[in-house]
């Protein structure tokens, strides 16, 4: 009974959102011409619509903690001897979940914007809400038509096939719905940029208010991904942190454009110009993150991330994809041209600093696009059949981003419509003669020397040492009590990219790995580490059975700890997983996993050093703090923001 | 022309590849070999290293060559479907024992069963390279002519077994 009302609340969403994506539309479009009434609508649809999806979500989470295997969603990915906080993620793993968790999400921001949009004017916010129904109207038809998760299933399975054992995990439970809030999110920017078209304002105000909602989910992006990244370190056994797949690649186009985005929405806000290229970015971080639900859940490219494939969910995602790109591009295509050049600036000048960033992001957005479809080009040509792996993104990425830094550390201190660039650079130069020296003496410390390592020592503290330069010239003028919440999270998301650009050049560089076979009382070292193989026991969890190794760590003759890697076999499938057993320091993670028995009482075992591993994901949650305090800036909050929208109409030609 | 009509335009070619896309399989990695004749070889057999075989002998016969070794895993887990399907007679099949020890391949038989007409010993896998083998095991339908029809990449489940090789072997018989 319960998931039959579930299914109801699903179709009755789609009516609500039905509703929501027109009549508001219309409302705003004759707004003198009695539309005030069916502008009044949008936002209790979207409250309405969001309580109808909580309770579906509700309803499917009880199937789980229920045990009701009659549900086919819950015979496939769930199990009577699972934990109940992996029944509970089970929801969102696999894919008719995964989609009600973007649904859920979508209707979450929606309702947000709902609540949080008083200051706009009525007109405005139906546009916005409007457009999120539309979206909502497409998903909830996807999720109705194609992937029903309380399809039934007569007679009902004696117990259920198991959730996949690479997803029982803690990473699991937070990392995908913190990626949806990101893709999702950037539905927001994108309703916002659509909106703004419709009405053809396009101005600085739009600029405002759309600005928090794109650092939010950027935000969120960012953190999804960190986790997804920091989860593949440890649960996948090979000690590397991110490895090109066309998965992790889905979610990384869209933070490319949404770091672009959320600067090029600085520039448009406070100079009013990049006004076109500003909505074609939030057009394009959203597309992307459509664009990575259909990669991710057509099967058109093979990766780690392997979900069912079944054709007509591809073909119904790929119309989606066509029809709401299709429409927003065609739609900018129109509106575009009558749309100012705003005020003009120098060649040297923030602005100017920043259109470069924002090329460069693209361009490194495009590069990795490339890459990610490069394989289903060349199929779909008939030319054959082919993969690219790291080194193509390794070459093409990387002297991309060598730029990108080196500007970095220039944006915040130059000023608005021109700039001296020579002013700029002495007053950098403190931060450069330190990260010189800084870039010699590190390398030299970790015993090993190359031109490789300098440089990316050198750029990860040039932008630290440019934040530091900042905030100390804000001291010696007394300003910095005064300075706003978001320009503290600016330094603290540039903070957070030299943190990453460290822990990525330091891991990198030395990193030592080992592949051995031991017996016990065998020891093998690495980075100054010794691990002893005292044995493998077998032990027993909930749903699985482990071999677990028991090795002694120490340093110098000191025994620091006992680690304890395990191999799984979960009883429900074949898989065998490994769960690494990692020592987390501040300056290197000394991690160890369990490979095959060979022979007798002996086990291959992988040890790696890996120096500074975790300022990699240090950084991600820096950047995004950094967005979450600057979101938590005054200027942004209601009652102010009322009276200030009031701001000049950009420098609008 | 409107220039802000190129961001739309480059979108429909990549719907346009896309769609094409979906109607591909990524995951089948089709082999150059297929429908060519099969690379000739001479190589002493395993059990009578005295004696050799070539694939021209089996001229006129549909046989399967199947790519094993002892220190191979997966091939202990297709060995049984081998074992039964050699029972029903319906073609010959002939192991291409790759980079193995003779006696480790001589054990592996006596203890999983043979279901080998007879097998070639390939120990240095020149052979393996002319096939173009990836890795252990490798399965290959060859028809009268001696031509390659069908090559199965990894272990012959159940399903490969009835779906493909079965009606494959069946129709090349006729």
């Amino acid at each position: 009974m319960i998931p039959e009302l579930g299914h109801f609340a699903l179709i009755l969403a789609l009516i609500v959102s039905l509703v929501q994506g027109t009549l508001p539309l219309i409302g705003a479009h004759r707004v003198n011409n009695g539309g005030r009434a069916w502008i009044a609508l949008a936002r209790p649809a979207a409250r309405a619509q969001f309580f109808l999806i909580v309770f579906a979500f509700v309803c499917l989470t009880w199937a789980f903690v229920a045990n009701d295997f009659s549900v086919v969603y819950v015979a496939q990915n769930s199990n009577s001897r699972l934990p109940l906080e992996y029944r509970l993620a089970g929801v969102w793993g696999g894919h008719e979940g995964s989609l009600l968790l973007w649904m859920l999400m979508l209707s979450g921001w929606t309702v947000a914007v709902s609540l949080l949009s008083r200051h706009l004017p009525d007109a405005m916010t139906a546009r916005v809400l409007g457009v999120l129904g539309l979206i909502a109207v497409g998903f909830l038809a996807f999720i109705l038509f194609t992937s029903n998760p309380f399809e039934r299933l007569l007679p009902a399975a004696a117990d259920g096939r198991d959730l996949n054992p690479l997803l029982q995990d803690p990473g699991l439970i937070f990392h995908p719905p913190m990626l949806y809030m990101g893709y999702v999110g950037f539905s927001i920017a994108f309703a916002f940029a659509i909106a703004a078209l419709l009405s053809g304002q396009l101005d600085a105000a739009w600029a405002r208010w759309s600005r928090p909602w794109t650092t939010a989910a950027w935000a969120f992006l960012t953190f999804g991904i960190a986790l997804g990244s920091w989860w593949a370190y440890y649960e996948l056994g090979w000690g590397g942190w991110w490895f090109w797949d066309p998965v992790e690649n889905a979610s990384f186009l869209p933070w490319l454009v949404g770091t672009a985005l959320i600067h090029s929405l600085a520039v448009t806000e406070k100079r009013g110009c990049f006004k076109n290229w500003t909505v074609l970015l939030a057009i394009a971080a959203f597309s992307l993150s459509l664009l990575g639900t259909f990669l991710v859940r057509s099967g058109v490219l093979t990766s780690v991330h392997a979900f069912a494939t079944d054709p007509r969910r591809g073909i119904f995602i790929l119309i989606l994809l066509a029809t709401v790109i299709g429409a927003s591009l065609f739609l900018f295509a129109l509106r575009a041209p009558k749309v100012g050049l705003g005020g003009s600036f120098g060649l040297i000048s923030r602005e100017s600093l920043l259109l470069m960033n924002n090329v460069l992001l693209v361009v490194a957005c495009g590069s990795v696009m490339l890459g990610t479809l490069y394989p289903l080009l060349i199929d779909a040509l008939g030319m054959g059949k082919l993969s690219v792996g790291p080194p193509y993104f390794n070459a093409v990425f990387v002297p991309l981003m060598v730029p990108l830094l080196v500007l970095m550390a220039l944006g915040p201190l130059a000023r608005w419509k021109h700039a001296d660039l020579a002013a700029v650079l002495r007053r950098l130069t403190f931060a450069f003669v330190a990260a010189v020296a800084i870039a010699i003496a590190v390398p030299l410390l970790y015993g090993k020397w190359s031109p490789l390592t300098a440089m990316g020592v050198l750029l990860a503290a040039w932008v630290a040492g440019g934040s530091v330069v900042a905030i100390i010239e804000r001291r010696r003028t007394g300003g910095l009590a005064a300075q706003p919440l978001h320009w503290w999270g600016m330094h603290l998301a540039h903070v957070g990219v030299a943190a990453f650009v460290l822990g990525v050049t330091m891991v990198s560089s030395f990193q030592e790995e080992k592949d051995v076979r031991m017996e016990p009382d065998d020891t093998v070292s690495v980075g100054g580490y010794s691990f002893r193989f005292i044995g493998v026991r077998e032990a027993m969890g909930p749903n699985y059975r482990a071999m677990v190794g028991e090795l002694e760590l120490s340093r110098d003759g000191k025994v620091l700890r006992t680690m304890q890697p395990e191999k799984r076999a979960y009883l429900t499938s074949a898989m065998p997983m490994t769960e690494a057993a990692i020592d987390t320091g501040l300056l290197r993670d000394v991690y160890v996993s369990l490979g095959e028995p060979v022979g007798e009482r002996a086990w291959s075992v992988r040890a790696y050093y890996k120096p500074f591993v975790d300022w990699i994901w240090g950084g991600c949650l820096l950047m995004a703090l950094g967005g979450v305090v600057a979101i938590s800036d005054r200027r942004y909050r209601m009652r102010k923001a009322a009276a200030s929208t009031a701001v000049p109409q950009g420098a609008a030609a | 022309m409107n220039r802000f009509l190129l961001p739309l335009g480059i979108f429909i070619v990549l719907v346009a590849f896309l769609a094409v896309g979906l109607n591909l399989n990524p995951r089948e990695v089709p082999s150059p070999l297929i429908g060519k004749p099969a690379p000739a070889f001479e190589l002493p057999q395993l059990h009578k290293p005295e004696l050799s075989f070539a694939p021209k002998n089996m001229l006129g016969k549909v046989w399967l060559l199947n790519v094993w070794a002892s220190w191979c895993v997966s091939c202990r887990q297709e060995h049984p479907i081998l074992v039964d399907f050699a029972k029903t007679g319906s073609a010959p099949i002939y192991g291409l024992n790759y980079k193995d020890p003779r006696a480790d391949a001589l054990r592996w038989l006596k203890q999983y069963g043979d279901p080998y007409a007879l097998s070639i010993a390939d120990a240095e896998g020149r052979v393996g390279i002319d096939y173009g083998v990836y890795g252990v095991p490798e399965t290959y339908v060859i028809d009268k002519a001696g031509v390659i029809r069908f090559k199965q990449i990894g272990p012959v489940t159940q399903d490969v077994l009835e779906a493909k090789i079965l009606p494959l072997v069946k129709e090349l018989n006729k």
